[in-house]
C-alpha cells in the first residue's frame, strides 16, 4: 500500500497548535465523524464516583454501559469491593415503552437488601432522558424506605462530555456532605484528598506522605471512599485538589458551604509531588509542617534518585508524545519526561482549556505540537512525523502507537501501576523504560527502515 | 488431614495449618491470597464486599440466586459492539455509530482490550439538540468528516438505542443524504442497520448487522460456482481457519463478514486509516447469485439470519450448521461442502481429523466425567458443549446471556447424550452462575475472561475461549473452529487437568 497521507480536518485545524503564534480553540462539542477519543458524561461521573466501594452503583438504562463498565478501574478499596461489581436494570423493549419506574424501584430495593451497601448511586443513561423516568421521584422513595442515601445521578451521555458527568458526581457526593453531624467542628490541621482515585493504591502513598509531615486526612474522595467519610468532609481546614479539575466542583461547593479553601496539587513526578507537600504547609503556615514536608521529600527523593539514575541514562534524548483525559496531568508528564532526561513533542488532551494549552505550549520546547480533543487519525500523523520513541495515553491510544512501531505506557483511569508519588516516579521510570528500551521495536518497519506495507 | 474444601489438597500434619491459602493454591481449589471457602463449608463473608452467599443457597438445591430485577455482572454487551465488529469485516469499510459519542468510545475500548488492534468507530456525537430535533444534521456532519478524513469504500451505520428511541429514520436521512450529492463520484457504499441495544445483545448486533450488510448489497442474476459462508462471532484465528478449509475444497467462496486481517493484521511502516483486508463489497454482491450459503449459526431466528433473507430473496441454496467446534459439528459442515462441491474432504484436513481422534484417545481418562459450567454467546455454548460432552466432560450448566428462546433446544440436538438433568439456562449473569457454581462444584468453567472474578472467587479453574479475552494477550489467535481448533480446545483443557492433577498430590509425578 502506498503511503497514506493524512490531512488535518477543515473543522479541527483551530484545534492543533504547530508552532508559531498560539491561536487555539478548545472546549468544543466534538466534531460529528471525528472519532473523537473522548467519551461521554455518563463516564465521568462513573469515573468519580466508581471508587466509593461501600456503596452500589445502578446504571439504570440498556446493558451496554453497565457491561463497558464492569471492573475497568484500578480503583482500590482497603475494605469493601462493591464497586467492582456491575449492576443494571437492563432495559428492555418493553421497558422502553411503558417505562422503566418499576423496574428500576425493584431492582434498588432488592440490591441494597442483599448487599447492603451505605448507600446507591444511580446512573441515567442516555435514554432515560428520552423516555422520561422519573429517578429522582423513585431513589427518594426507596431511600426513605431502606434509610441509606439513594442518589440519582444525572449523567445521560449526550448531555456533554466527560466535563459535565464530572459535575454531575460532584452533585451527587455534595448531598452526602454534611448529613451526619450539622455543628461538626473542624478537624485541626485536617485536609481533604480529592480528585484522586487510588489508582493501584496511589491514595495511600499520598495519604502516608501527608501524614508523615503531621496532617490529618478528614476524607479522600473519591479514592478508597467510604460514604461515612465523605459525609465527614465539611470538618476539614483544606480541599487538595487533584489537578485533573475532576471534583473541582465538589471543592468549590465546600468552600461556599463550609468556608473550606481549596488548592490546586499533583502527585506526578519529583517536582510536581514535592510541591504539594510543602504548598500545604504553607497554607497552614506551620513550620512544623513545612520541616515534616521537608523530611519526607528528603528521605524520598535519597532513595529515588540513584534508583533513576540508569534508567535516565538510557532515555536521555528520546522523544515523547503525550495525550490524557485531563489537562493538567499533561504538565506533570512534561515535567516528569525531561527528569528521565526526554522531550516531549507531541502533547493533547481531551478536555483542556485554551489556557491550559497556553501554558503547556509555554512549558514545551518551541515545535511541540499540541492537540484538542484529537483523534486517531491526527495522533497516528504526528507521531509519525515526530518520529516518537514513546507515546503515554490511554487503552484507546495504545494500538495506535504498537501499530507504527513504537513504545506505549498507560496514564489513565485503568492503569493498574501506581504512578503517583515518589515511588510512583520510580515505577514511572521503569515502565517507559521497558517500553522505550525493549529490542522488539528493531523489528517494526519503522526502525528497520524499509516498508513492509 | 487434607483442605476441607472436599478435593484433594496437600495434606498438612497440623491441624493448624490446614488450608492456609497457599495450600489451597497449590490444591487448585482457591486462590492464593483469596479469602473464598468453597461451597459446603458456606462461610459468610462480609456482606459489603462480596456477593453473599447465604447457608442456604450453599447447601441447598438452588441453583441460580434469587431471581433479581437486577442484571449484576452482565454476560452479555449491547448490539451496537455486534454490528461494528461485523462492519470491521467489510473491505475498506469504517463502523459508524449513530448516537452519542460514549457509546463508541466505550465500544471501542472494549474491543481494543481484546483484540489489541486500531478499532476507530465514528460517532455523530449527539448533544442535547439532536435529541430534541433528531440526529439529521449530526449524521450528515459526520458523514462528511468520515469521508473526508478515512476516504473509506463503506460506511457502516448502526444505531444507538438513543437514536433508535427518539426514533431516527436513517434510512430516510441516507437516501437524502446520498441524493443531495447526487454528483459525488467518490461516494461509499453508506449500509444502515438498526441495533436497539434494548432488543437484543451484541450476538444479536451482530446477526442483524450481517444480514442487512448482505440484505443492502447482494444483487440477482445468473447462478454462479460460489459458496457464501457466515461464520458467525468467531475469532480471526477461527476465520483464517475458515478461508484456509474453503480454499482446500477449491470453489469460489466469500466469508461475509471477515475481520481476521483488520483485527489481527501485522505491525505498520505507515499508519493505515482502515486497515486492510475484509470481505469486499463486490464479493458480497454476489451473493445473490451463490449456488449456496451455509450459516454457522444455530440459535439465529429467521427474522436476523442472512442466510434465510437471501432464500426469500433469491431462492438460495441455505445449509445452516452451528459452529463447527469439536469433530461432530466439524463433521457436518464438512459434509456440507462435500454435498456442495462434490469434492471429498481434503486430505489434508481428513489427516488432522485422524490425528485428533488419537489425541482424544491419548487423553481421555483426563477428560472423562470432569465437570464443566460453559458460558458465552449462545452459538458458542452449543457447539462448546457438543465438543465438550464428545471427549468425556460434563456439562453441569450452559449458560447464555443471550436470549434466544432456542438455546436448550439447539444444544440437546447437537449434544443428545447431554444429562437431561443439566440446566441450560438464558438470559443468565455471572451473579447468578456464580451461585451455581457454588452449587454445582464443577472441576472447570469455560468462557470468556469475564468470568475470572467468579473464578478467583470460587477457585474453579477458568479456560478462556470465546470473546472477550481482556486478560490475556492469545484472544484473537484462539482457534476453535475445525478439527484443527479442536485440537487446540483439547490440548488446552487436557494440559489443564494434566496440570491440575500433577499439583493436587504432594508427590507431584512427573509422568502422569
Ligand atoms: S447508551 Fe445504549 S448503545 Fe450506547 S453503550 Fe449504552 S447501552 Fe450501548
Amino acid at each position: 500500500m502506498a503511503e497514506e497521507k493524512i490531512n488535518l480536518l477543515e473543522k479541527r485545524k483551530a484545534q492543533v497548535h504547530e508552532g508559531g503564534e498560539f491561536a487555539m480553540e478548545a472546549e468544543k462539542q466534538s466534531l460529528a465523524g471525528s472519532v473523537s477519543q473522548r467519551s461521554c458524561s455518563f463516564c465521568g461521573s462513573r469515573v468519580v464516583l466508581y471508587p466509593i466501594a461501600d456503596a452500589i452503583h445502578i446504571v439504570h438504562g440498556p446493558i451496554g454501559c453497565a457491561s463497558y463498565t464492569w471492573d475497568i478501574r484500578g480503583a482500590l478499596s482497603s475494605g469493601p469491593e462493591l464497586h467492582r461489581l456491575s449492576f443494571s436494570t437492563d432495559m428492555q423493549e418493553k421497558d422502553v415503552i411503558y417505562g422503566g419506574e418499576g423496574k428500576l424501584y425493584n431492582a434498588i430495593s432488592e440490591l441494597i437488601d442483599e448487599y447492603k451497601p451505605s448507600a446507591a448511586f444511580i446512573y441515567s443513561t442516555c435514554i432515560i432522558g428520552v423516555i422520561g423516568d422519573d429517578v429522582e421521584a423513585i431513589c427518594k422513595k426507596v431511600q426513605n424506605e431502606k434509610g441509606i442515601p439513594v442518589i440519582p445521578v444525572d449523567s445521560e451521555g449526550f448531555k456533554g462530555s466527560k466535563k459535565e458527568g464530572y459535575k454531575a458526581a460532584c452533585d451527587a457526593l455534595f448531598k452526602i456532605v454534611g448529613e451526619d453531624e450539622p455543628d461538626a467542628q473542624k478537624v485541626p490541621k485536617s485536609v481533604n484528598i480529592l480528585g484522586d482515585f487510588n489508582l493501584a493504591g496511589e491514595i495511600w502513598i499520598i495519604k502516608d506522605y501527608y501524614e508523615r509531615m503531621g496532617v490529618k486526612v478528614v476524607s479522600t474522595v473519591s479514592g478508597d471512599g467510604r460514604v461515612d467519610e465523605i459525609r465527614k468532609a465539611g470538618r476539614a481546614h483544606l480541599n487538595i485538589v487533584q489537578c485533573s479539575g475532576s471534583v473541582s466542583n465538589l471543592a468549590k461547593m465546600l468552600e461556599t458551604e463550609y468556608g473550606t479553601p481549596m488548592i490546586r496539587a499533583s502527585y506526578f513526578g519529583i517536582e510536581d509531588m514535592s510541591k504539594a507537600l510543602y504548598d500545604v504547609a504553607d497554607f497552614f503556615d506551620d513550620d512544623e509542617m513545612r520541616m515534616g514536608a521537608q523530611r519526607v521529600i528528603k528521605e524520598e527523593v535519597a532513595k529515588l534518585m540513584p534508583q533513576l539514575a540508569p534508567y535516565r541514562k538510557d532515555l536521555t534524548g528520546k522523544k515523547a508524545a503525550v495525550y490524557t483525559g485531563g489537562a493538567f496531568k499533561v504538565f506533570s508528564l512534561v515535567r516528569s519526561l525531561r527528569t528521565l532526561g526526554m522531550d516531549v513533542v507531541v502533547a493533547g488532551s481531551q478536555t483542556g482549556s485554551v489556557d491550559d494549552y497556553k501554558l503547556l505550549t509555554e512549558l514545551c520546547d518551541p515545535g511541540t505540537v499540541i492537540l484538542d480533543d484529537t483523534n486517531p487519525l491526527e495522533l497516528a500523523k504526528y507521531v509519525k512525523e515526530k518520529d516518537v520513541d514513546l507515546f503515554i495515553g490511554g487503552v484507546k491510544e495504545r494500538p495506535i502507537a504498537y501499530k507504527i512501531g513504537v513504545g506505549f505506557c498507560d496514564h489513565n483511569h485503568e492503569r493498574k501501576e501506581a504512578l503517583a508519588g515518589f515511588i510512583g516516579m520510580l515505577n514511572f521510570a521503569r515502565e517507559v523504560h521497558s517500553s522505550v528500551m525493549s529490542p522488539v521495536w528493531q523489528f517494526a518497519p519503522r526502525r528497520a527502515g524499509k516498508k513492509l506495507d | 488431614m487434607s483442605c476441607n474444601c472436599g478435593k484433594t489438597c496437600a495434606p498438612v500434619d497440623d491441624a493448624a495449618h490446614a488450608c492456609t491459602a497457599d495450600d489451597k493454591a497449590k490444591c487448585g481449589c482457591g486462590p492464593s491470597g483469596g479469602n473464598f471457602t468453597t461451597a459446603g463449608t458456606a462461610e459468610h463473608r462480609d456482606s459489603t464486599s462480596v456477593h453473599s452467599v447465604s447457608s442456604s443457597e450453599a447447601g441447598g438445591k438452588k441453583l441460580t440466586g434469587e431471581n433479581f430485577t437486577a442484571t449484576r455482572n452482565a454476560c452479555k454487551l449491547c448490539a451496537p459492539l455486534g454490528a461494528c465488529l461485523a462492519f470491521r469485516g467489510i473491505e475498506g469499510c469504517l463502523p459508524f455509530l449513530h448516537g452519542s459519542q460514549g457509546c463508541a468510545t466505550y465500544i471501542r475500548r472494549y474491543m481494543i482490550s481484546h483484540f489489541r488492534e486500531p478499532m476507530d468507530i465514528a460517532s455523530s456525537s449527539f448533544g442535547e439538540e439532536s435529541v430534541v430535533f433528531g440526529g439529521r444534521r449530526n449524521l450528515f456532519d459526520g458523514l462528511n468528516h468520515v469521508i473526508e478524513g478515512y476516504e473509506p469504500a463503506v460506511i457502516g451505520i448502526a444505531t444507538t438505542c438513543l437514536a433508535e428511541t427518539i426514533g431516527d429514520d436513517v434510512n430516510m436521512y441516507v437516501k437524502e443524504y446520498i441524493s443531495a450529492d447526487a454528483k459525488r463520484v467518490n461516494l461509499p457504499h453508506i449500509l444502515r442497520v438498526s441495533t436497539p441495544s434494548y432488543a437484543g445483545s451484541h450476538a444479536d448486533g451482530y446477526q442483524w448487522a450481517v444480514r442487512a450488510i448482505v440484505d443492502q448489497l447482494a444483487v440477482d442474476g445468473p447462478n454462479e460456482k460460489f459458496i457464501g459462508i457466515f461464520p458467525g462471532m468467531v475469532s480471526p484465528a477461527d476465520l483464517r481457519h475458515l478461508r484456509e478449509l474453503m480454499e482446500d475444497f477449491e470453489m469460489d467462496f466469500s466469508i461475509v463478514p471477515d475481520y481476521s486481517d483488520p483485527l489481527d493484521g501485522p505491525v505498520w511502516g505507515d499508519y493505515h486509516k482502515i486497515p486492510a483486508g475484509g470481505t469486499p463489497a463486490r464479493e458480497i454482491a454476489k451473493l445473490g447469485r451463490a449456488s449456496a450459503v451455509i450459516e454457522l449459526a444455530s440459535t439465529i431466528a429467521d427474522k436476523q439470519s442472512a442466510a434465510s433473507l437471501l432464500d426469500e430473496k433469491f431462492s438460495t441454496a441455505v445449509f445452516r450448521v452451528g459452529l463447527p467446534i469439536g469433530i461432530r459439528q466439524t463433521d457436518k459442515f464438512c459434509n456440507v461442502l462435500e454435498q456442495i462441491t462434490g469434492r471429498p474432504l481434503p486430505a489434508k484436513h481428513d489427516a488432522e481429523r485422524g490425528r485428533l481422534i488419537d489425541c482424544y484417545v491419548d487423553g481421555h481418562k483426563y477428560t472423562f466425567g470432569k465437570e464443566v459450567v460453559i458460558y458465552g454467546e449462545e452459538d458458542f455454548v452449543v457447539g462448546m458443549t457438543a465438543f465438550c460432552c464428545e471427549i468425556g466432560l460434563k456439562p453441569v450448566l450452559c449458560a447464555s446471556g443471550g436470549k434466544s428462546g432456542k438455546l436448550s433446544e439447539c444444544i440437546r440436538e447437537a449434544a443428545p447424550e447431554l444429562d437431561p438433568e443439566t440446566p441450560i439456562l438464558e438470559g443468565i449473569d455471572f451473579a447468578e452462575i456464580e451461585v451455581a457454581a457454588f452449587n454445582l462444584k464443577p472441576d472447570l468453567l469455560i468462557g470468556n475472561s469475564k468470568g475470572f472474578s467468579l473464578s478467583r472467587k470460587t477457585g474453579i479453574p477458568l479456560i478462556r475461549f470465546g470473546f472477550p479475552i481482556h486478560d490475556r494477550i492469545s484472544g484473537p489467535r484462539t482457534l476453535h473452529l475445525g478439527y484443527r481448533g479442536a485440537q487446540r480446545l483439547y490440548d488446552t483443557i487436557v494440559d489443564k487437568l494434566m496440570e491440575m492433577k500433577q499439583e493436587s498430590n504432594d508427590i507431584g509425578y512427573t509422568y502422569i
